[in-house]
């Protein structure tokens, strides 16, 4: 089983590199694009039998304790079982 | 005056630290971030560097340290703890101190000189400086861009918890890193924990540029 994490900069805390790859795809011509957040994904193999909901909270608790920094990142869970 | 300066995997300004505060009288202690105590001491620092690399966060792995459940410990006790750069980004992934740091704003690494204002003196660590005193310490990091969410910072003001923020040589407004209200330094309300992007160690003889950072470790000492 995998559980994919996805983790940004939450809505109104300004994202500096999501800043300046917006500027750069502008320089570049690209003048459609209106906003650019830049996260990060973890991709986590899980072993043992699980369900998806009992994954998905473990990985939360992961999330909260280290994978994210919830002062200022969001985080979403994907369970692949 | 006993200071204990732990070393994490990847701290690189232990010896450096360690040097300032002798100069000033203090004895000093390494300690290995495996310890599960600390040496009895009156001053707990987190030095600069890259501890775990700066992999996931600046400052997210190494909270995780033995050592920090000690240091945790120290604090709550009302024991005196002062993070310098990378020791700051730890504390406040421990939530020993509010908020959090982001990328700085144009993404580089930013190492100078920066002048900064003490905002408020009435705490240990800036005791032996002035209010409004404007002092020259280098910067060197690219994740010192500060957030706080503004319901904190507003409780943070009231409490006196802001205490150095970076400015120009005539103490007007200059922001290197994007920083909230250009905040360089902060304590909690106990006034027991500080943290500070720049690095008074750096500047604690002429030869080095400054010696304004003697000022501010001086203030530990009674």
């Amino acid at each position: 089983m995998k559980a994919i994490v996805d983790i940004y900069l939450k809505e109104g805390v300004l994202d500096p590199q999501g800043k300046a790859v917006h500027h750069a795809l502008h320089s570049l011509g690209f003048r459609d694009v209106e906003d650019v957040r830049v996260g990060k994904q973890i991709v986590l193999t899980l072993k043992g039998e699980k369900s998806v909901d009992e994954a998905k909270e473990e990985v939360a608790q992961m999330c909260e304790k280290l994978l994210a920094n919830t002062v200022i990142e969001d985080y979403k869970i994907e369970i692949v079982p | 005056m006993n200071v204990a300066v732990i070393r994490f995997p990847g701290t690189n300004c232990e010896f450096d630290t360690q040097y300032a505060f002798e100069r000033i009288g203090a004895k000093t202690e390494l300690v290995w971030h495996k310890e599960q105590k600390l040496p009895k001491c009156d001053l707990v620092v987190l030095p600069g560097g890259f501890s775990y690399g700066d992999y996931l966060r600046s400052g997210a792995i190494a909270r995780f340290s033995p050592v920090m459940q000690a240091v945790k410990e120290f604090a709550d006790k009302g024991g005196y703890v002062l993070g310098i750069c990378n020791g700051f980004q730890i504390l406040l992934e421990s939530h020993l101190l509010p908020g959090a740091m982001k990328r700085n704003e144009h993404l580089h690494f930013i190492s100078k000189f920066q002048h900064i204002k003490v905002i408020h003196n009435d705490n240990k660590f800036l005791s032996k400086t002035e209010k409004g005193e404007i002092l020259n310490i280098p910067i060197a990091h690219a994740e010192g861009n500060y957030f706080v969410d503004d319901e904190t910072l507003k409780k943070m003001h009231e409490h006196g918890q802001i205490i150095l923020k970076y400015c120009d040589a005539n103490g007007e407004y200059d922001n290197p890193n994007g920083s909230v209200e250009a905040i360089a330094g902060i304590c909690n309300e106990g006034k027991n924990v500080f943290g500070l992007m720049p690095h008074p160690e750096r500047a604690c003889e002429r030869i080095l540029g400054s010696e304004d950072g003697i000022k501010m470790i001086k203030g530990f000492f009674d």
